[in-house]
């Protein structure tokens, strides 16, 4: 085989052309998410501060609108410190895998019609496979740092997102049933012609998915990977400086992640009650703010779940809750 | 599927594979079969099967070698790592494992014929979507195979609970 016409055949214009589209909006959307996840932390210690009558960050900035500059500029310039007897190529890798796995599920979001990095024929289980993935940052972080909490942590985590991503799967067959297919617009589309999305037909589906998203994110009340009256940290106890602040934000994406899963899946996507004008996109982000602050809100409401109250939860309530689903779905699609 | 891609997948899914038979810290050698593992559902990509890819990656990277590492972490590493690297059977076993390669090396060549071929050229399945395309064999035609399977995965599941279980009534 010629290496030379293979790399230079005809139609190379073209494939470098479609290459720098794709590029230019993966540039887009990364920056777009990076600005999100900065503002994210921000928006969160405001909103649970008010919610505890206190103020949240008022320091740096009118009403502390810097903080998460400043808090990053601290962090970049901190001492990094690696434990002696970690692992260390696995202690670099870990925190990497954890960001990278919720960026990569983001690529297949469509955030407004016809405006999506890839639009893949297996989108809902591309993204179910890279969330899957998250939990080896997890479990990686906690192995490698050589530590009793934050092993402890790595092991809490994975059994958690092992248990609930078997939930999360089964609440999104619902989904894939209704639409007849995997390529998330289509998804999109085929909900058009439900006032409420498939959040009505799928309404337990939904309930399921949301449980598991919590779970999967390691939000409250499903932290205990973090717990910190037991653990420390959890699994990231023994990073610090920019190592930690990568953890950080891999937390936001996976939030982000799942709320525009959500989205896509159950509420409609980039449509709305009406359409607004200039900004096809409006739609998706006013719905993604208000899932964020769900988020906040449950966080500063619910108390964290026990251990084994967590595990039966997830085998006992949510497993059969989805099965039932499927089988309801399945039956009212053929009769 | 491009050569020069299926040269790179091809070396790269030996390469980790070796490494992952040779490393002495089990977690590293895990960690080599998740890279061979991607490796492995690139490959399937190339050949137009998308939903083994994603099906690879779900099952075998996202839970199979999560439950692999789960087991392996909670092992002592340290005297795991100044133990012998191979046990002393390991000439006898690269002796079978050859002896394995070339029977198929020989077996490839003549002697399975040829399944008859199904109706599905590679253009019909891109039409079709391979999901949908594996989907309607699966539960059609080769309905009894599946749910032996499925029969078979169940007994296992089964199997563990029994085990499991503390005090049987």
């Amino acid at each position: 085989m010629n290496v030379f016409a293979e790399i230079f055949r005809p139609g190379i214009m073209d494939f470098l052309i479609q290459t720098g589209i794709v590029l230019v909006k993966a540039v887009i959307v990364v920056g777009v998410l990076m600005l999100h996840v900065t503002y994210a932390t921000y928006f969160e210690r405001k909103s649970i501060g008010h919610m505890q009558v206190r103020l949240g960050p008022m320091a740096v900035g009118p009403h502390g609108l810097l903080q998460p500059i400043a808090d990053f500029i601290k962090l970049f310039f901190k001492e990094d410190i690696i434990p002696a007897q970690a692992d260390k190529p696995i202690f670099f890798v870990a925190p990497v895998i954890s960001i990278f796995a919720g960026m990569t599920a983001i690529s297949v979001i469509p955030f407004f019609n016809g405006f999506v990095i890839a639009n893949i024929n297996i989108g809902l289980l591309f993204v179910l496979a890279m969330s899957s993935l998250g939990a080896y940052g997890i479990i990686m972080a906690g192995w490698s740092s050589n530590s009793k909490y934050s092993f402890l942590g790595g092991l809490r985590s994975s059994a958690q997102v092992v248990s609930y991503e078997i939930a999360m799967g089964l609440s999104l067959v619902g989904v894939m049933m209704m639409a007849g297919s995997l390529n998330l617009t289509d998804i999109v589309k085929a909900q058009e012609q439900y006032p409420l999305g498939f959040f009505w037909p799928q309404a337990l589906g939904f309930f399921v998915f949301l449980v598991a998203a919590f779970a999967e994110t390691n939000r409250t009340p499903f932290d205990l990977p973090e717990a910190e009256s037991e653990l420390v940290a959890g699994y990231f106890t023994e990073y610090s400086g920019m190592r930690f602040a990568l953890f950080y934000v891999a937390e936001y994406i996976g939030m982000i992640m799942m709320s525009l899963i959500a989205i896509t899946c159950f509420l409609g996507g980039w449509n709305g009650p009406f359409a607004i004008p200039y900004v096809p996109f409006a739609w998706l982000l006013i719905k993604l703010y208000c899932f964020i602050f769900l988020f906040y809100w449950v966080r500063a409401t619910v108390p964290r779940y026990r251990y084994d109250q967590l595990m039966s939860l997830g085998w006992k309530i949510l497993i059969p809750l989805a099965l039932l689903n499927i089988v309801v779905t399945g039956l009212v699609k053929v009769l | 599927m491009n050569p020069l891609l299926f040269g790179y997948l091809a070396a790269a899914i030996i390469v980790f594979s070796a490494l992952a038979v040779t490393r002495k810290n089990p977690v590293h050698a895990i960690l080599f079969m998740i890279v061979m593992f991607f490796h492995l559902a690139v490959m399937y990509l190339g050949l137009d099967a998308e939903f083994l890819a994603a099906i690879q990656i779900i099952v075998y990277a996202g839970a199979i070698l999560v439950l692999f590492l789960f087991v392996v972490m909670v092992l002592n590493i340290k005297e795991e790592m100044s133990g012998e690297r191979f046990s002393s059977g390991w000439p006898l076993g690269i002796s079978l494992a050859a002896g394995i390669f070339l029977l198929a090396i020989i077996m490839t060549g003549n002697v399975f014929p040829l399944g008859q071929q199904g109706i599905y050229t590679p253009a019909l399945i891109a039409s079709e979507t391979h999901t949908k395309a594996l989907g309607s064999l699966m539960y059609t035609q080769y309905i009894f195979p599946f749910e032996l399977a499925s029969l078979i995965l169940l007994v296992a599941v089964i199997g563990a609970i029994v085990l499991a279980k503390k005090r049987l009534r």
